[in-house]
């Protein structure tokens, strides 16, 4: 049996004339070629070369923060190719989308949007749930603990923002009773405690047209205003936000001497 | 058979019930957590879980709600937190009965071995990302994404419901006005998620799985992750109807339920119902009894806590980080208090000075 010569189909292809004249020299396994491979590709290189090998499996981290960048990339491609189609505007909004729907055979463009958003902030929260379970957040990883924390929240704020584009009934009455919160906010929501208390003689200050509900929505309900702000906010300002957040917590993972690991 | 299940647990289903229930079940989990995650626990609470959601999709109602397009992600939430929640149990369990043993734990054994990342920790992600790419193209191409009516200012559906993820603050409304249920609340969990490394600073249970060692940190953290955000955020989205009323998981949502509303104020208990006098006319003596009961919550417990079951505590983290956490946790545990003070006595208000939108 043993002196049998095996079945290889690697070698077999491997050896192959076509193979060969597509790759002119083999695929190296030395460690040299495996360590240059990450330090010379500028996305490899978030990573170190070498990691610890209990922080490597999946069983510890569950990959869930990688897999929360990979679903943010996707939703930045889908999000891009969207935008080509979608006017922000209370005239075009509805029926860009219902053309989105209507004229594109086989079309999921939205489907992988919307899909991946919702995934995006159930990977986000098993993150931070492993993060915490490990007791990954403790010092010296503390402030970057705090970072998560920050992008947790922007996570849930751009799928709020993006909630309302697609302008129908379930959009706008779904921020309607988002943005209702805003109303109660202490000192700065018009019917928040305390912002009775801020006049001057008998001018109020804090009004409905003057306090954080009317600045978050361009107006005193969900509009054209309120539209327009939120496609910028989602597809410009939070985005911008997140990825320098991005940077910073991935550049500290390394600072932090890497991927958690028992003292 | 079946409708009289059904019927069972229509007639059971209450937030109190299922807030009470699902907090048993949490104290057991956290108190025998060995014997919960242990195999024969783990399947049958699994095939338990299996079996009342295929037994729920037999009903026209209970499939409507859990097929509706953006409720998709909260069934897939529920399993798979659940299961990495068991997960994550497991581990911390076998670790700690290594440390029992005087053995290291599983990460310890291979904490100073190290792996190129090209291709171990690589391939890994490759493969994950390939996985969920899978999935989503699957989930985007069998399942639309809803499109409603175009928005109408006019026409306002009921019930009107938030984001999911945030549908847990608008459960909280119902014990809660809006600058505390949406305002003061969300943002002293972040604070206090902030808070988390720096209350918590003990670097010994950093970077595996345990249980035992941080069992007061991991309960706490638990409790606020499963019983006071996702269960919220599920009773929130499965099982309220219009109105905002509570519905069992096989009642169909009549929009002309009535439910009686008998809330009183803790003033009006106090001194129409025990006091038998009338409301007295300036708002601060109408409300010096709720005042000085929530000066009192927030004042007691960390002065009695500090000198005797929190002691060690108190002096480990000085009196700053201490009082802080107290705070927080005070202010966590606000939530159920006021749940169960509705459920019991009907409580609406503590404190309730309309003058001022001040109500608590």
């Amino acid at each position: 049996m043993s002196d049998k010569p095996k079945f290889d189909l690697g070698k077999i292809i491997t050896e192959s004339q076509i193979y060969k004249s597509m790759f002119r020299h083999g695929y190296s396994t030395s460690e040299r070629d495996r360590a240059l491979s990450v330090m010379t590709n500028v996305f490899f290189h978030l990573h170190p070369v070498k990691v610890r090998k209990s922080g490597a499996r999946f069983g510890f981290t569950w990959c869930a923060g990688g897999l929360s960048f990979f679903v943010f990339l996707t939703l930045v491609v889908s999000g891009i190719l969207l935008m080509f189609y979608y006017r922000p505007t209370v005239e075009h909004a509805y029926n860009d989308i219902m053309a989105l729907r209507e004229h594109v055979p086989f079309g999921i463009m939205r489907e992988l949007h919307r899909w991946g958003a919702h995934a995006m902030i159930i990977t986000v929260w098993l993150h931070m749930f492993r993060v915490f379970m490990t007791g990954s957040y403790k010092p010296p990883r503390e402030f970057n603990w705090v970072i998560g924390v920050i992008l947790l929240v922007l996570t849930m704020l751009l799928s709020f923002t993006g909630y309302l584009l697609p302008w129908d009934q379930l959009a706008m009455w779904a921020i309607t009773v988002g943005s209702n919160m805003a109303r109660a906010t202490p000192f700065l929501g018009h019917e928040g405690p305390g912002a009775a208390l801020l006049a001057l003689g008998d001018i109020q200050l804090v009004h409905s047209g003057s306090d954080v509900r009317f600045a978050l929505l361009g107006g005193r309900f969900v509009g054209a205003g309120a539209l327009l702000r939120f496609y910028i906010l989602h597809c410009v300002a939070i985005p911008t936000a997140v990825v320098i957040l991005m940077s910073v917590h991935f550049w500290r993972i390394r600072k932090d001497g890497g991927i958690s690991g028992p003292l | 058979m079946i409708d009289i299940f059904k019927n069972f647990v229509n007639a059971i289903s209450s937030p109190v019930v299922i807030f009470s229930a699902a907090t048993a079940v949490f104290a057991l989990f956290v108190t025998f957590p060995r014997q919960a995650t242990s195999k024969p626990v783990s399947l049958a609470v699994l095939i338990g879980a299996l079996a009342f959601f295929g037994l729920g999709l037999t009903d026209k109602h209970f499939r409507s709600i859990v097929f509706m397009p953006d409720n998709v992600p909260i069934v897939g939430l529920i399993f798979i937190f659940g299961y990495f929640t068991w997960y994550a149990m497991r581990k911390a369990v076998i670790n700690d009965m290594r440390v029992e043993r005087g053995e290291p734990t599983v990460e310890q054994t291979e904490t100073n071995e190290k792996v190129l990342v090209f291709p171990y920790l690589i391939f890994i992600e490759f493969v994950t990302a390939l996985a969920y790419a899978v999935i989503l193209v699957l989930w985007s191409i069998f399942l639309k994404a809803p499109l409603e009516e175009p928005a109408n200012p006019t026409v306002s559906p009921n019930p009107s419901k938030a984001p999911w993820y945030f549908l847990g603050l608008q459960e909280m409304l119902v014990y809660f006005d809006p600058w505390i249920a949406g305002v003061l609340l969300p943002t002293l969990i972040i604070l206090g998620l902030c808070a988390i490394p720096y209350i918590d600073r003990d670097p010994s249970g950093s970077g595996y799985y345990s249980f035992k060692g941080r069992k007061a940190v991991i309960v706490t953290y638990l409790f606020g992750f499963w019983i006071l955000w996702t269960l919220l955020v599920i009773m929130g989205t499965f099982l309220r109807g219009p109105n905002w009323n509570f519905f069992g998981p096989f009642e169909a949502w009549d929009a002309h339920k009535v439910v009686p509303l008998l809330n009183v104020n803790l003033s009006e208990l106090i001194f129409i119902k025990w006091l038998g006098i009338g409301l007295p006319k300036q708002w601060f003596i109408r409300e010096a009894p709720g005042i000085l009961l929530t000066a009192l919550y927030l004042a007691v417990p960390p002065l009695i806590l500090a000198r005797t079951k929190l002691k060690e505590v108190y002096k480990k983290l000085g009196p700053a980080r201490y009082q802080i956490m107290v705070f927080l946790l005070l202010m966590m545990l606000s939530l159920p208090i006021k749940m169960y003070l509705r459920w019991a006595f009907n409580l609406k208000y503590i404190v309730a000075i309309p003058e001022f939108f001040f109500n608590i």
